[in-house]
């Protein structure tokens, strides 16, 4: 009995390592980053890139380049492109979001689907398969982690400065317009690195319940900052953990997860 | 070319016939401005006026369509601006509000806080801040700079006429130690005629300009505040000590048309 057990636990350890692995580290940049994205109600702005990253991960298959290029590359197109389409103002921002996101999510889909020579797992994009990945997409994964964690640390005054008010940045000489491309970029790089784990339309939810749980905890930025990464990290194992058991789809798992320690949040008092 | 110059070498900021439009409607047109250090100048006009349009050209955050806008160079700006929305989704300590202007100086953002009558409030949430309290707090992070120009917009919104007394005595005080240029936004002439060495009067063009005094007297001042406004804002604010001094600045509305002498010419 006692060998079996051990045996079985080394099997789930086994099986579960990169997976637990690459979604520890998408979890971790998740925090600031969703932070970041509830601080500057970039929600749905959020939800936008990653429907276009689809189209990105269709047009790598297509092209037969690398996926996290991509999808990066996708990304800022868009973000680029809602940016120049936000200065008219006949649209309000939330319906071109909504127009933007609703169509390259549908010609993702359908640009995925025209695949004929390799079979594509749609589903895999759309929720993740964080089970699928390997060890060099774990390496890759925490290669961009690390990356995305020093440009946050090393840009974060400017950061929270044009998120706390914009005209008080740019009065104190803060360079608004390059410090707002680079948040951009971030989420970029992390909607690409988390296509594979959590999938596109899972995304935002990584990025914003935690922070969301947070927030309610915390008294500075920076607290909310990492207690959201230790909300997003505890979602990864408790949502692997009840897919391994459950055998529920990873991805959804993880955000019930996350979802339900958000309810726990929800038990205390905010303070500020 | 020729005009390229600045008219003084020590002069802060020269606007130069600047205008600016919003679609069709002008909002300010052919504006000249000049920012001296050590010399404090009010704005005032009606509201709509594009007094906030032309602080904005002064401090580079809006470009003019016509005209130009010159500052000296390696200018320090301090700015203060009329309200500050932070979003509830922030938890930001008043401490951490100021770290973003004056990063690792823990020491200067509690003299600066002192400074400003608002020590006490360093490890409060910035939401959840009277008006008052949120003016004296953003003052705090402009004097932190150490601007060669301040820019206040409506200083003495949600604050009391005695804070406000306070604030405009602290503004001369600031002056009068560092030699920076201020220049202050209000609707109001009667509360800043004793603390302001020069007067803007400002409807999207400069009606008139000068000393507090010159400015009172001036046709195109009454035109713009008509009789009875001009009536109004022609007093020249002194401070009666009937109120409590509260430095939390909630506003009290009964001293709503109070006025010292009134000058009559």
């Amino acid at each position: 009995m006692t060998t079996t057990g051990t045996r079985g636990a080394t099997t789930m350890i086994e099986l579960l390592a990169p997976a637990l692995l690459a979604g520890l580290a998408v979890a971790l940049v998740a925090g600031p980053m969703g932070s970041f994205v509830v601080w500057r109600r970039m929600a749905f702005f959020g939800d936008t890139l990653a429907h276009g990253a689809l189209l990105g991960a269709a047009l790598a298959l297509a092209l037969d380049v690398n996926l996290y290029l991509a999808v990066v590359v996708a990304c800022l197109a868009i973000a680029a492109a809602l940016v120049g389409l936000q200065q008219q103002r006949q649209i309000t921002g939330d319906t071109l979001l909504g127009i933007v996101a609703h169509t390259t999510l549908a010609l993702g889909v359908i640009a995925i689907s025209l695949q004929k020579s390799v079979q594509v797992d749609l589903f895999a994009y759309l929720f993740g398969d964080l089970l699928a990945v390997n060890w060099r997409d774990v390496l890759a994964l925490w290669a961009g982690a690390v990356l995305i964690l020093v440009l946050l640390a090393w840009h974060w005054r400017a950061l929270l400065s044009i998120t706390v008010n914009e005209d008080l940045a740019q009065v104190e000489g803060v360079p608004v317009t390059r410090t707002r491309l680079i948040l951009m970029l971030l989420l970029a790089l992390l909607i690409a690195g988390a296509i594979r784990t959590v999938g596109v339309l899972l995304i935002t939810s990584l990025l914003v319940i935690p922070a969301a749980g947070a927030r309610r905890l915390s008294r500075t930025p920076e607290q909310m900052a990492v207690l959201a990464s230790l909300l997003g990290l505890a979602s990864v194992f408790l949502g692997l953990a009840g897919s391994w058991y459950a055998d529920t789809p990873v991805g959804p798992s993880i955000v019930v997860a996350a979802a339900v320690l958000f309810g726990f949040t929800l038990l205390r008092q905010p303070d500020s | 070319m020729a005009d390229n110059r600045m008219a003084d070498a020590s002069t802060l900021v020269a606007v130069h016939g600047a205008g600016l439009a919003y679609g069709a409607h002008s909002v300010l047109d052919d504006v000249s401005l000049t920012l001296e250090p050590g010399r404090i100048t009010t704005l005032i006009g009606p509201n709509g006026a594009g007094k906030s349009t032309l602080a904005r050209l002064v401090l580079g955050l809006t470009r003019p369509d016509r005209g130009r806008v010159e500052r000296r160079a390696g200018l320090r700006l301090g700015y203060m601006p009329q309200h500050l929305h932070v979003d509830e989704s922030l938890p930001l300590t008043v401490d951490r509000f100021l770290w973003l202007a004056a990063p690792g100086r823990t020491r200067a953002r509690r003299d600066a806080l002192q400074r400003t009558g608002v020590a006490h409030l360093r490890r409060r949430a910035v939401r959840g801040l009277s008006g008052g309290e949120m003016q004296r707090v953003l003052l705090a992070r402009a004097l932190l700079r150490k601007p060669d120009l301040l820019v206040l917009d409506e200083p003495a919104q949600g604050v009391d006429v005695s804070g406000q007394d306070a604030l405009y005595g602290l503004l001369g005080e600031v002056r009068d130690e560092t030699g920076c240029g201020i220049l202050l936004i209000s609707h109001d002439l009667h509360l800043v005629m004793a603390r302001t060495d020069q007067v803007v009067c400002l409807h999207h063009h400069v009606c008139c300009s000068g000393t507090p005094e010159a400015v009172s007297r001036d046709p195109a001042y009454h035109r713009l505040f008509g009789p009875s406004g001009g009536m109004h804002n022609l007093a020249v604010y002194t401070h009666d000590h009937d109120h409590d001094h509260d430095l939390s600045g909630d506003p009290h509305h009964d001293h709503h048309g109070h006025t010292g002498g009134h000058h009559h010419d």
